[in-house]
């Protein structure tokens, strides 16, 4: 590869505020630059969606013996967007027993990516 | 079992048949090929009990609508549906339609159509109907013209008649009729039915039916009528609205509903599929602005719903009610409008040709004309009220917001005589989701009554009949099933 | 008949009625919350993705995180609540009628009446599309209380008309169900919803988003087989040729909400264009003591903006039993608030003009989106009392400000005060 080969690798769409600016990510060489973000947090917005996008999960697990027959849930840290699919498989398996409390860890640690599967709601026993 | 008399079709001609015959010593079947009663036109249709004026005389539906008018007082007082005697305006917009009005109105009198009058002040007019245009030239006013709830009605026939001894069968379609040593042999999908006479009322599948048999001499189309419902709150009519008449239709009216309610409609389209209620872009369009012309300030932004509804349109035009050929078989087909307002004259009809036919047409001693009204929230004062919840708690449960109705009323659309299935079956009996919001906040809550009480999953909750289930799995089911069919994402 | 009697009369549980009623025990007042529904919480318990609370507790939470806070406060400070308890009527001596199966009728005298009974969505036949009846057919929040409180799934395969942040919502929440979302239809040319959902719930998971078309035909006679959409004009009119077909078995509509005012009609308040109660800058009805907040009134883009706005109507209803309760009504000269270029509506409807030299909180939506504009509020002779340039506006975002209009030197003899989204003047030079 030639020193001089530009070219824009991705566009990511920047969601920190309503304004939604395109930054594109261009392979300089070996190197990626940023173009196109209008603040420092968009910057910074971008890097993390080119190299590592996260995202939190929100979904529910099922619940025996529950006043509801779901407890919404969520991961108390951001996890890689590459293996959402596969935490939420874990999960459909998940059964957990009521009463369950705001905050409780109901999943350790899923998949090892350095997260808790946590409760979002107290749910008490049917 | 040989029933003496079976019915085809549970809509409001065959209910009322089925009814009016339970009085007599006869052992009566009834049979429905939807999961539910008045499921076809009876559903869908203008609900307008007319005063009898409009057919032409050489028709057999002038006489049985004149007739069958003057029946609804006393079925009103036996059978406790919603109905009201308003009136019915036919506008002339043009001085040339005046005549027009002035001959029905002269023959309508001859007749026997009570109270007919044709008012030329405007004045008057509008102090009769406010909502009405100002391009109206003069009306024809005919006090005896009335709203009814038309599957309302049919109900309370049906209840009435399964308390008096008929028996109701659903999810029958008919497949087959054999006709041997004075008997028929009805087939179903599941069930094989036998009966010295069988009544015809089969609506848009009549002509189909009386095939079965042999009778072929006449053939039934289904036309389709477009209508829109408003908002309660957002018009108060005091009259139904026809517009002066086309060789086609009616026209398009604009009316109030039993409940309340204002719609428009219907528009008048020849079709060909016999399952064909789809509403059009092009009919909703055509039907709005035929109203406007009545009533140019129509709520168009408080419509809640919008519908179809199929009328059997025979080839003779005319009601096709005889006793024919095939010994003991009846046909009661082509009954497009007028045929709500007619269905008492027609089922003394059938009585006749059934006394004809030789059946026992001796009354019973213990027939009951009477369907109690059914107990409604709304109705109860509120001291009544607070008692009625301390008897029995699920009047003490609101289901539905808009209409402000409990648990109670929705047990008893499942529990009555020929009781509800299915979500739209309680909609139709009491009104959950019909208010404005459709069944947002209900619609739930019906599903687990209705999952509790005909002890079924939630998946197997059903609209209206079969393969209309609301639900199709319990949340994480469907991922589960991949993950075990490996079919893993 | 069990009788009841509440300094404050609280209608719905949720967002709003959870704030409003916390504001007004702590201030020492009784309060009474009546909800419709088997738990507090409200429609919010049923939103359980992230991205509430940044104002509120300045940390991202959950619905029914952001709401058990709230429910938490309630039961340390006691607060007496009626559950499965559906309201009535109203009157306008503040007797409140509810039912439930446990005590009947019950009758509440109540000295002020917050209402907070929250927003509906907008149904098929609200937006009229034609076709076939079958099942299958829902509004997006319903298929979410199914999907996420009940545990069913309405269906297999969706197709969703409209682009609000509960639609958008809800396709990334069943394809994580294992569903599949065929697409997001649009009739407008933009986005209905956040920018954030549309990346992360549609972009995320190759969710077709088809804007500037709608649903015009529903095909199935049992199940729903499938829709027809179509491109549209500008003025909705369907564009004949551009029709395409696209199979599922459920539609999900995401097309609106509109605020529940059934109990306020019927108790003789008045209500205005955006659907709510007509109310002056306290939040107070046109009914004496009857005060509104939440989507009641208006629908909010956040739930933290009806907590603001809940917490406001608990604090001018204890200020109104502190000052105004049991006294002789007397006529108060107003501005009225006119809706003038590009605005929808404007909250509040009236301001008394006793209150001029206090802080006014406006709350009001444009009509259509625009870039570089200027919102200027002007008084009867046309004044420019207010003027603020925005670099973008669009109708699901609401529009904040506070506002005293005697140090904006209002005329004080003004009947009204118009407020409008404008063109900056400096773009129109730009583009000659």
């Amino acid at each position: 590869m030639s020193e001089s080969s530009v070219s824009v690798v991705k566009v990511i769409r920047c969601i920190v505020c309503p304004t939604g600016c395109q930054i594109q990510a261009i392979s300089k060489g070996s190197d990626i630059v940023f173009e196109g973000y209008a603040c420092e947090r968009g910057l910074e917005y971008a890097k993390q969606e080119f190299y590592e996008p996260k995202r939190i999960l929100t979904t529910t697990i099922r619940v025996e013996d529950g006043f509801l027959p779901l407890i919404p849930v969520r991961t108390d840290k951001p996890i890689l967007k590459d293996r959402l699919r596969e935490a939420l498989n874990e999960i459909a398996k998940t059964v957990v027993k009521a009463p369950v409390k705001m905050g409780d860890i109901l999943i350790e640690n899923i998949l090892d990516l350095d997260s808790n599967l946590i409760a979002s709601r107290d749910l008490v026993k049917k | 079992m040989i029933y003496d008399v079976i019915i085809i079709g549970g809509g409001v001609t065959g209910c009322c048949i089925a009814r009016n015959l339970s009085k007599y010593d006869l052992k009566i079947a009834l049979l429905e090929k939807e999961a539910d009663i008045a499921s076809g036109t009876t559903k869908a249709n203008s609900g307008v009990v007319h005063a009898g004026f409009a057919s032409p005389r050489e028709y057999v539906k002038r006489d049985v609508c004149i007739k069958g008018n003057k029946l609804y007082t006393q079925a009103f007082e036996e059978l406790n549906f919603s109905f009201q005697r308003i009136g019915s305006f036919v506008v002339a917009l043009e001085d040339n339609q005046i005549k027009k009005l002035e001959e029905q109105r002269r023959q309508g009198t001859q007749d026997g159509v009570p109270g007919l009058e044709v008012i030329l002040d405007k004045k008057k007019i509008k102090y009769m109907e406010p909502n009405l245009t100002d391009d109206v030239v003069g009306v024809l006013h005919a006090p005896t013209a009335g709203i009814v709830s038309p599957y309302g009605m049919t109900y309370a026939l049906a209840e009435n008649a399964a308390m008096n001894g008929v028996k109701f069968f659903r999810n029958q379609k008919v497949r087959r009729i054999k006709h041997q040593n004075y008997t028929f042999i009805i087939k179903t999908k599941d069930k094989e039915f036998k009966a010295t006479n069988v009544i015809n009322a089969a609506g848009v599948y009549g002509a189909k039916i009386s095939k079965m048999v042999g009778l072929d001499y006449f053939d039934i189309m289904p036309r389709k009528g477009e209508y829109i419902l408003f908002d309660r709150n957002a018009m108060h009519l005091n009259k139904i609205l026809f517009p002066t008449p086309t060789k086609v239709s009616k026209g398009i009216l604009v009316c109030p509903t039993v409940s309340g309610n204002t719609f428009v409609g219907p528009n008048a389209q020849n079709i060909t599929d016999k399952k064909d209620l789809a509403t059009t872009e092009a009919g909703l369009k055509e039907i709005l602005e035929g109203g406007r012309h009545l009533v140019p300030n129509l709520p168009v932004r408080a419509s809640i719903r919008n519908f179809a509804g199929l009328r059997a349109v025979p080839d003779t035009y005319d009601f096709i009610i005889d006793n024919t050929d095939v010994f003991g078989f009846i046909n009661v087909v082509g009954i497009l409008s007028p045929g709500l307002t007619s269905c008492y004259a027609i089922a003394e009809r059938v009585s006749e040709f059934l006394e004809l036919l030789g059946a026992n047409m001796t009354i019973k001693e213990d027939y009951n004309p009477i369907r109690p009204k059914p107990e409604k929230f709304k109705d109860f004062s509120k001291i009544e009220l607070d008692k009625k919840i301390k008897e029995d708690p699920a009047w003490g449960r609101i289901i539905c917001r808009c209409e402000t109705i409990p648990e109670k009323e929705i047990l008893n659309a499942l529990h009555s005589p020929v009781g509800a299935t299915t979500v739209d079956g309680i909609k139709f009996r009491c009104r959950p989701g019909m208010g404005r919001c459709q069944g947002g906040f209900c619609r739930p809550r019906l599903i687990e009554i209705l999952s509790r009480e005909l002890n079924i999953p939630y998946e197997e909750v059903m609209k209206t009949g079969e393969e209309t289930n609301f639900l199709v799995a319990k949340t994480k089911e469907i991922v589960l099933r991949s993950l075990e069919g490996g079919s893993e994402e | 008949m069990k009788k009841y009697k509440s300094d404050v009369v609280v209608i719905g549980a949720g967002a709003a009625g959870l704030a409003a009623a916390i504001e007004v025990k702590k201030a020492g007042l009784e309060v009474l919350l009546i909800e419709r529904d088997k738990e507090l919480g409200g429609i919010t318990l049923q939103c359980i993705h992230n991205g509430f609370g940044l104002k509120e507790f300045e940390e991202e939470l959950t619905g029914p995180e952001y709401v058990q806070r709230f429910i938490n406060q309630v039961k340390e400070l006691k607060i007496p609540y009626l559950l499965d308890s559906m309201v009535i009527e109203i009157t306008k001596e503040k007797l409140v009628y509810a039912v439930n199966r446990n005590e009947g009728l019950i009758e509440i005298k109540a000295k002020t009446i917050i209402l907070a009974m929250g927003c509906r969505e907008k149904t098929r036949g609200a937006i009229n599309i034609p076709g076939f009846r079958p099942a299958g057919i829902y509004t997006a929040g319903q298929a979410q209380r199914f999907v996420n409180i009940e545990g069913y799934l309405p269906g297999n395969t969706y197709v969703i008309l409209g682009s609000g942040d509960i639609g958008m919502i809800m396709a990334r929440r069943l394809t994580w169900e294992g569903c599949k979302v065929k697409a997001v239809v649009e009739i407008q040319s933009y986005v209905s919803g956040l920018l954030r959902n549309q990346v992360q719930c549609l972009e995320d998971y190759d969710i077709p988003l088809i804007t500037g078309f709608t649903v015009t035909k529903i095909h199935g006679h049992e199940r729903i087989k499938g829709v027809t959409i179509s491109k549209v004009s500008r003025n909705f009119d369907r564009i004949i040729g551009s029709d395409k077909f696209i199979e599922c078995d459920t539609l999900l509509l995401s097309v609106g909400l509109i605020p529940e005012n059934e109990l306020t009609l019927e108790a003789g308040a008045e209500i205005s264009q955006n659907g709510g109660p007509l109310v002056d800058e306290n939040l107070e009805t046109t009914i004496d003591g009857i005060f509104a907040c939440g989507n009641v009134l208006q629908v909010h883009d956040l739930v933290d903006m009806v907590t603001a706005e809940a917490k406001r109507a608990g604090k001018n209803a204890i200020e109104y039993l502190d000052t105004r309760y049991g006294k002789e009504l007397k006529k108060q000269k107003t501005f009225k608030c006119i809706s003038g270029e590009n605005v929808g509506y404007v909250k509040p409807d009236v301001i008394n003009k006793e209150d001029i030299a206090k802080d006014i909180h406006f709350t009001f939506r444009v009509k259509y989106p625009a870039r570089r504009v200027l919102i200027q509020f002007k008084d009867e002779n046309n004044n420019v009392i207010y003027s603020r340039k925005k670099i973008y506006v669009i109708p699901s975002e609401m529009i904040e400000l506070n506002l005293n209009l005697e140090e904006a030197n209002v005329n004080p003899k003004s009947k009204s005060i118009t407020i409008e989204v404008i063109p900056r003047p400096e773009v129109l030079i730009e583009e000659d």
